[in-house]
């Protein structure tokens, strides 16, 4: 075990193919910085974020998890995102009601044109991740490496 | 009650309307009450019971009944059609094959909450009226029957029989009820306080799965939590994430179908207080949705299949409430 070390959260990224990943991808080409702290991956859509695959993250050792997706109105499929919404809210509100810290998850709608907006929602989200610490509520002693 | 429900299921058997009838029969003792099914007159006469312990919700039973051949008839109390209404509009119920019959119910019991009034011994429980008569060792005991109920029916939100072919009893109504009261108090915590709460209740769990087998919305063929590989098959030792997951996962799986009917807490070996993980998603839906109550409107959309283009943001989650 390392002491001494500043604490480095792991923060999983969901985005979707057609607004949030074009967004950080154009985050990267305009070379806008954010933690390396933010593990992206990608989705077909915001709605196909299950809820299990946040509470997978946090079992694999996230220490925070975000949805990103188009704005509702624009979904690549139409409507995808107003589904995502509602189960997202629900599922937020049962992790706080179970006392899980309301920080660790969040969705913001990033679009394509908003590299600066993807950049800036990663930095804000990593730190208030990085002051909530390590996520101990909803950790899997299985799989921790140390 | 009991004789008119015998007699209507042996009625509907000579009649030929229903090749086999759905109903109770007493279990190992005299408050374990299981659903059985009965094909003939003898049958009946023999184990048929109908009782303040007859909390078993029998329309979970009617998914694989319904498709078995033949007419089956049910018996059905009124938080148990509205989950048989529920059922029948994700076509899990073949309705065409099902004979139900509402019957009415004046809140059913629990053995734990006649223990807890202080009476020992209990040997068997009539129904005399408003009170219950208990029979004990040491003689016979009379206690209300409003203090015996089982928590569900205390906070009963509606006795109103829906989608059955013939009733035995009054038709009743949906009336208020107190059933969020306690979500409430859970919300007006802290998270600290929260979360050590929902530990010393999860923590007892034993992963029976009594919960997911008994309720009537989860009735998936094939069962996220029965794939070896999810990590979630069965209980983690010395580890809290598992009964997280699982809570969480099955409560989420029913929201905006859980009709309420307060199943998985009454079968929970482990008497962990369920329901609340699935009210406080009821409550939530209510809130930001609009009210909504599963299995009462054959036609109304489920609130997590529907949406509406100005519903809140997740983030009323973060912005609400007093906690930091």
């Amino acid at each position: 075990m390392q002491v001494n070390e500043t604490f480095k959260p792991t923060v999983v990224a969901f985005c979707c193919n057609w607004c949030s990943y074009a967004g950080a991808d154009l985050a990267g080409t305009n070379r806008l910085q954010y933690p390396a702290d933010v593990k992206i991956i990608r989705i077909p859509c915001s709605c196909r974020l299950n809820p299990l695959f946040i509470l997978r993250a946090f079992q694999r050792g996230a220490d925070g998890v975000i949805l990103c997706g188009c704005h509702p109105g624009d979904c690549h499929y139409t409507t995808g995102n107003y589904y995502a919404r509602r189960r997202m809210t629900l599922l937020f509100s049962m992790l706080d009601y179970l006392g899980i810290e309301r920080e660790r998850t969040r969705v913001e709608w990033v679009s394509a044109a908003e590299g600066a907006k993807f950049a800036e929602t990663m930095n804000d989200f990593v730190e208030t991740v990085t002051r909530l610490g390590e996520n101990r509520r909803l950790e899997d002693l299985r799989c921790k490496s140390e | 009650m009991q004789e008119r429900i015998k007699a209507k299921a042996i009625e509907l058997l000579e009649s030929g309307v229903c090749g086999r009838v759905l109903g109770w029969k007493t279990g190992e003792f005299f408050y374990d009450v299981t659903p059985a099914v009965f094909e003939s007159r003898e049958e009946i006469e023999r184990d048929f019971v109908f009782g303040p312990f007859c909390g078993a919700n029998l329309s979970k039973y009617l998914i694989a009944e319904s498709r078995k051949g033949g007419k089956v008839g049910a018996f059905l109390k009124p938080c148990d059609t509205y989950s048989f209404q529920q059922l029948q509009k994700e076509h899990r119920i073949l309705p065409e094959n099902v004979y139900a019959v509402g019957v009415q119910c004046g809140g059913m019991c629990d053995i734990d909450a006649i223990r807890a009034a202080g009476i020992k011994g209990v040997l068997d429980v009539e129904e005399q009226g408003d009170s219950l008569l208990v029979h004990t060792l040491y003689g016979d005991k009379s206690l209300d029957r409003a203090a015996a109920l089982s928590e569900r029916c205390r906070v009963c939100k509606s006795k109103k029989i829906l989608g059955c072919a013939e009733l035995i009893g009054e038709q009743g109504e949906e009336q208020p009820s107190a059933r969020f009261e306690q979500v409430a108090e859970l919300e007006a915590m802290t998270p600290e306080e929260r979360f050590a709460f929902w530990r010393g209740e999860l923590s007892r769990c034993i992963r029976c799965n009594a919960c997911r087998n008994v309720c009537p919305a989860c009735s998936c063929e094939k069962c996220v939590f029965d794939n070896p590989s999810s990590g979630a098959e069965n209980k983690a030792p010395a580890n809290s994430f598992e009964e997280n997951l699982f809570h969480i996962i099955r409560a989420f799986h029913v929201a905006g179908r859980c009709t309420d009917c307060g199943e998985c807490s009454r079968v929970c070996p482990q008497h962990i207080p369920l329901h609340l993980l699935n009210r406080k998603f009821i409550k939530d839906i209510n809130e930001l949705y609009g009210p909504y109550q599963a299995g009462a409107d054959m036609d109304a959309k489920p609130p997590l299949v529907n949406f509406q283009a100005d519903d809140p943001e997740p983030s009323v989650v973060r912005e609400r409430g007093t906690n930091p």
